[in-house]
Order: C-alpha cells, then structure tokens, then sequence
C-alpha cells in the first residue's frame, strides 16, 4: 500500500507533463484502449469471472465509454483499484475514468480536483449482521466492533453516527472488501458497514446468505458515480453524456435488442437525435453520429445493465428503489438530448 | 628573478583541471556537486509545475481540519471530532509503542536464540537453526498475516464466553480472555486515586504513575550504588559482601508500598454487550505485530549475537577459566563485553529496521502513522504529497534518534584503548 500510494504520487508529481496538457480523447484513441479504474472485486459491480473476464455494473459503464470513443467495447484495460489509490490512480493518469461506486462529496469535487459526471448508483451506507446476533436496528450496536474499509466516506460517516447516537463502538480497519468480508466471517467483527449495495453484493458471495441480513438504517447519502480529472471538460463532457444515453436509452424504451429497429423505425424525435438519426450530436463532442448507439448495444441501457449485474433476478437481488428512473418514482434523469 | 618563479609554478591553464593532479579532483567533485544540483532541481520544479497544472498547492493547512474518523487505539484521548494533527500523533505514538515493544522482546529473543544456538546441546543447536532461517527467510510481511490470520481463526469470539455453557472460557484466574478480537486484560483500580498531572491538549498522567516510575529509577541507582559499596569493599577487603537481598528490598518494598498506599487491585474485564469491557482490550493487530516483528528481527539478532561471541577468540575464555572463574563469570566478565563492541553496530541497524517495518501495520488494521496520516488522513484530504514527506520526516527523525542513542551505547561499551 505504502508503495502504490508512494509511487502513484510520485507519477502524479512527475510524469503528469504529458497527461497535464489535458486531452484525454485524443490520447485514449491513439492508445487504442480505454483505461478504466475500477474495484479490485466486488461482486455484481466489478469483478473478474473465472476466466478473467471483468463482469458488472461498473464495468458495463466502462464498455460503454469504450464503445462510444473506440467502436469497441471490448478495448478496455481494467485497473483494480483500493479505497485508497483510486484517486491517485485517476489524477496521475493512470486510469482515464473512474467507475468504481466512488460517493460524490463536494470536498472530493473540488479539493481533490477530480469531477464526478453523474450518479450510476444512488446509495447509502447500511448495517449488516449475522442473524443470530439478535439485532435488528443498528440502534442497538452500541459497543458493537464494526469492521469498515479505510480511505472511504463510510469511515467518517460510522463516526458521525454513532456520534449522533452517543453510542460507542470499536473500529476494525481494513483494507479491501474482501479482507472485510474475511474479518466479519471470522467473527472478528460484529457488523459490517458500507454501502447497502456492498452489502448485497458481498453477502451473495457467501456460502450462507441467509444468515445474514442487512438492518433497515441507512445512515447516510453515498451518491456512486463515474469521476474523470478536472480540467479536461471535453472528455467529462463525453463520459458524462454517454452515462445519460444509457439512462435516456432506458426512458425512451430503446433497448439493445430493439435498436437497430428503431433506428430505422422511431418517429420519436428525442430518439432520433440520440441515435444519430437525424442531428449529428456527436460531433460536438468531438465523435461520430453513432456513439450513443454503441455505447447502448455494448451491454444494454441502464435498466438492462442494473437487471443483468444487480437486479432483483441476480443473486445480489437489489432493487430499484431511488434508481428508477423518474417517471417511475426514482431519481434517474437524464438531461435532454437536445 | 621573477623568470625562477614563474617556472616553478607554471601559469594556470584551463587544461589542467584535467591533466595536474592537484585541480583534478576539485573538478570533478565540482561537476558532480552541479549535475546532483541540478537533478534536484529538475525534480523539484517538475513536481512544482506539476502540482500547478493540476490545480494543486502545497500546504499544511489540512491538519488543523477535522479528521472525522474514530482510530482502535488512542494511547492519549482522540475522538473524530479531533485534528488531522493529533491523529498523526495517536498514529505516531502507536509506532512507538510497537516498536519499542519489539525492540526489547526482539533483544531478548535474539540473545537467548543466539547463545542457544551455540549451545553444545545438538537438539537446541539445530532448533535455533531451524528458528533462524525460517524467519529471516520469509518476508516479513507474511509473518504478520500469518500470525493475525492464526488470531482471528483459531480464538473464539467474545459470544462464546457469554452463558452458562459457554465453549471458551476465560484463563489465568478468570483475569485475561484471548478473544479472536483482543486479548482482554484487567485494569487497574486506585482506592485513593492521587489525581493526574494535566500537560494540556488533554495529556495527562496519573501521580501514581508518576510515583511509580520515580520509585523504580530511583531503586535501580540505589541498587548500582550497593554494587559500587560491594566492589569497594572488596577490593579492601577481598570478600565480597552478599548484597542479592539489599538489592532486592530495594527494588520492591518501595513500589509494595505504593501500591499498599493508593490501594491497587486489578479489575478483570467482564462480558458486557458485544464485547468484553472494563479490562483493557488489546487489539489483535497489536499483538501480531508485535510477535512478528520481534519473530522477525529476533531471528536476525540471534545471528549477530552469535557473530559476536565466536568473534571472541577461544583463548580468552581458557585463560579466564585458567584463573578460576567460572563459566557464567567468563561470559558476563570477559566475553560478552568484548563481544558487545561487535554486537552493537549491527543491532542498531536492526532496532531501525523494526522502527521502519512497523509500517506494515496496516495489514492488521493497527492504526499507526502509516494507517492515521499516510492512510486516512492522506485520502480524505487527497494531500499526498504533503503526507508523505511528512511521514518520511518522522521516520527520519525516529531513526536518527534511535541510532544516536544507540551510539553513545556503542562509546560506552566499545573497546577503550589505552
């Protein structure tokens, strides 16, 4: 860790002459390859399959950026990172996005210069125990030992809440989701915290899910996003856009299996234009009139992606909740492709 | 006249930078002096320039901020409302503490394992061996893993003590409880209770344990000065008085006295809620730490020790069995204190390796200042730069005292010649 850290700000301090000059498009495209950042392992949202392939909600973002930059949403190199490098990994350019459930704070925003382009996953931070234990509010933790990843929002909020509560508790810091994962399983800790959706995704991989349950207080806001360097609004503004087309894509009923049909079929105007039917939207971001096509057909528009990784058919079996999209009572909105 | 001098001492010519052996090397540790200059300079105003295109400044501002977050272990009172700042000192004093924990076990292990493995004794020989070379040869940090990873599993968690047919229970007279969590252990409570000395900053120290340490200094000069006595009179005299029980009174009827005085007893810890409280919990991480790096560093001393012994030529311990004495005198008379002078140097390198590789710590979660200032405090700030010069200052400043006191040892105890 001290390594990574070290060495990734060194890079940042160093090698960053090249990358400073600030036009991540066209050096991803003369790369030929997508760097994007994303967890060392978290089922559900990035994870490697048994053959190495990365799977997951995060990593369909990735594939779909790819293939609205390259044509191809296979030419990503992912790049596991920690709660604690990911940042550094982004601002020293070594990734080009990031899209590993990182929580959208004003201070990250701004004093640690990145830009988050939008929400993929609006989250917060839950409780979850074994069953046995006998609790069911996260009110009677006090004096509980709580397992919790270092370097994350979550740390602060634990404080805060147990602050608030005036209850006690003694932190286990860890390092990773799965030596976490670990540390609850052995008994080391009584709870483990994180965002819900980490919950969820964590508890399917266990080999008893159903010993285990998730208490009902969620603690606080963690708005998950894809984050790109400040400074480079080109290519915010592309990763930013190409997020909204799979959310419009969703809205608007254009699905992967459907879309070369409505390409030639919508009489839908919203839909024309984000298809590339008839204004050429892509141009002003510096891409052709088909991007947000292939970045629907790389996995599928938001809902596909959210039902294929973590929807309520998958192990993980979340639902949509806040991630609806707005007509349906959530909070999904893409701004107009106008 | 002039034409004499002037052929004696030829005028200086550029050329003979390179070519008069007097200006030779002046040259050349000037060039070097420019380009290792000029090397820092590149890099420093690269990092400047840097920074600068990134939007970032340099600053320390951020630890007076809040810090936010709650550390395991806080040897003096830290809750997150508290600075950045004093969380780097929480961690600070963690690597203290685990250090100097290890230094001292790490000495001892690695002076019995040493002289041990010496021993005439095939069997303890080869086991000091197999000690040895299993744990200078496996990287440091798998030990630590290893040594946490048999905590976590093996211990039972605190529910188990809870009932009555509970499956672990609690050793050594009910007083300590090994959990996979913490080693629970009691406190200590003071019937009159002498109040605290306040440094401020919320610092304090209890009188008792002021009193407490004062009284066992003040005991081991009382004790040197009963030696002196002993010497002195023996060298008058020729027999040595029997001074093993003055030393001892004085050693502890002192601390009986205080703790007859405030009123001590101990306060095991009792199962209350989830955990065990009101004993004192000392974390897992600490423990496996502690043991691997005394393992570790112990392995490597127990070589340097035995360097030092066998760097001691037979004859001085034949002769000094020659004059009568005998083989527990020979050692702490004439081997060891020749042996110290070769022993010391090494082991000064070694007190600073375990200083530095307590920063594996966060492998086990112990909150040190590579878990507090280089590891939360660096990403909720996102000020790396300044965090880790500022840790490189501190290690940098531990090992320079460490290594200085060590070196006023080593002048004591090196070979004076005369």
């Amino acid at each position: 860790m001290k390594t990574s850290v070290f060495l990734g700000s060194v890079a940042a301090a160093t090698l960053m002459a090249g990358a400073g000059a600030a036009d991540t498009l066209a050096d991803v495209k003369a790369r030929g390859e997508l760097n994007c950042g994303v967890n060392t392992g978290l089922v559900g949202f990035a994870a490697p399959d048994a053959n190495g392939n990365w799977t997951g909600f995060d990593v369909d973002i990735c594939k779909a950026v790819a293939a609205a930059v390259l044509g191809d949403p296979s030419k990503v190199k992912y790049v596991p990172t920690t709660g604690q490098t990911r940042f550094t990994a982004l601002s020293s350019g070594e990734v080009d996005v990031l899209a590993r459930n990182s929580t959208w704070t004003f201070s990250r925003d701004t004093d640690l210069k990145l830009d988050f382009i939008g929400v993929n996953y609006y989250d917060g931070q839950g409780f979850m125990v074994r069953k046995d234990l006998g609790v069911t509010s996260a009110k009677e933790l006090d004096g509980a030992t709580i397992c919790i990843q270092t370097g994350t929002t979550t740390e602060l909020n634990l404080a805060d809440y147990f602050k608030a509560n005036n209850m006690a508790y003694q932190p286990v810091n860890i390092d990773s989701n799965a030596e976490g994962e670990q540390q609850y399983m052995a008994g080391a800790c009584d709870a483990y915290t994180t965002d819900a959706s980490g919950l969820a995704a964590t508890r399917a991989a266990f080999a008893d899910p159903e010993n285990h349950i998730i208490l009902p207080e969620i603690i606080s806001k963690e708005p998950l996003g894809p984050a790109v360097r400040h400074g480079d609004n080109l290519w915010g503004d592309i990763v930013r856009w190409t997020l909204y087309a799979l959310i419009a894509a969703e809205e608007y009923g254009v699905t992967s299996k459907n879309i070369e049909e409505l390409t030639k079929s919508s009489q839908n105007p919203e839909v024309q234009r984000l298809l590339g039917v008839t204004d050429d939207l892509g141009a002003m971001i510096g891409l052709d009139k088909d991007w947000a096509k292939r970045a629907i057909l790389a996995s599928g528009n938001y809902g596909e992606i959210f039902a294929a990784n973590i929807g309520e058919q998958t192990p993980i079996g979340l639902a949509r909740g806040l991630n609806a999209q707005w007509t349906q009572g959530g909070l999904m909105y893409a701004m107009p492709f106008r | 006249m002039t034409d004499v001098t002037a052929s004696a001492n030829p005028p200086f010519r550029p050329g003979m930078l390179i070519h008069d052996r007097r200006y030779r090397s002046m040259t050349f540790q000037v060039i070097v002096f420019i380009l290792v200059m000029a090397l820092l300079w590149w890099l420093v105003s690269n990092t400047v320039r840097n920074l600068d295109a990134l939007g970032k400044d340099f600053n320390f501002g951020f630890l007076w901020q809040r810090a936010g977050y709650d550390i395991p272990q806080t040897p003096i009172p830290y809750t997150s409302s508290d600075t950045h700042f004093r969380a780097a000192v929480v961690g600070l004093l963690n690597t203290l503490i685990v250090s100097i924990l290890g230094c001292i076990a790490a000495t001892v292990v690695g002076i019995v394992a040493g002289v041990a493995r010496l021993s005439r004794n095939w069997l303890i020989a080869r086991l000091m061996t197999v000690y040895v070379e299993a744990f200078r040869n496996v990287p440091l940090l798998l030990w630590i893993l290893i040594v946490f990873a048999i905590f976590t599993e093996i211990m039972p968690p605190p529910n188990a003590f809870r009932g009555d047919n509970a499956t672990a229970g609690m050793i050594l007279f009910d007083n300590v409880a090994l959990t996979n969590r913490y080693t629970a252990i009691p406190t200590l409570a003071m019937a009159n209770d002498p109040g605290s000395l306040d440094l401020g900053a919320r610092i304090t120290f209890n009188w008792a344990t002021i009193a407490f340490v004062v009284v066992l200094v003040g005991g081991w000069f009382v004790r040197r000065m009963i030696g002196a006595w002993a010497q002195r009179v023996q060298d008058q005299t020729g027999s040595r008085p029997t001074t093993w029980w003055m030393s001892l009174a004085v050693m502890t009827l002192p601390s009986l006295l205080l703790i007859w005085y405030f009123g001590l007893s101990l306060v095991p810890p009792t199962l209350k809620g989830f955990n065990f409280t009101g004993g004192i919990n000392v974390q897992n991480g600490l423990v496996a730490l502690w043991l691997a790096l005394t393992l570790y560093t112990g392995a490597f001393i127990a070589e340097i020790v035995r360097a030092g012994i066998l760097a001691i030529s037979r004859g001085q311990s034949e002769a000094a069995f020659a004059l009568g004495l005998r083989p527990g005198r020979t050692m702490s008379l004439v081997i060891l204190p020749q042996a110290l002078r070769v022993i010391i140097p090494p082991l000064i390198s070694q007190y600073l390796n375990l200083t530095k590789n307590s920063s594996l710590a966060i492998a086990v979660g112990y909150m040190d200042i590579k878990g507090t200032l280089g590891g939360t405090t660096l990403n909720q700030t996102g000020r790396e730069l300044e965090a880790i010069l500022l840790m490189m200052g501190v290690y940098l400043v531990l090992s320079l005292i460490i290594s200085g006191g060590m070196n006023l040892f080593n002048a004591r105890v090196k070979l004076k010649e005369r």
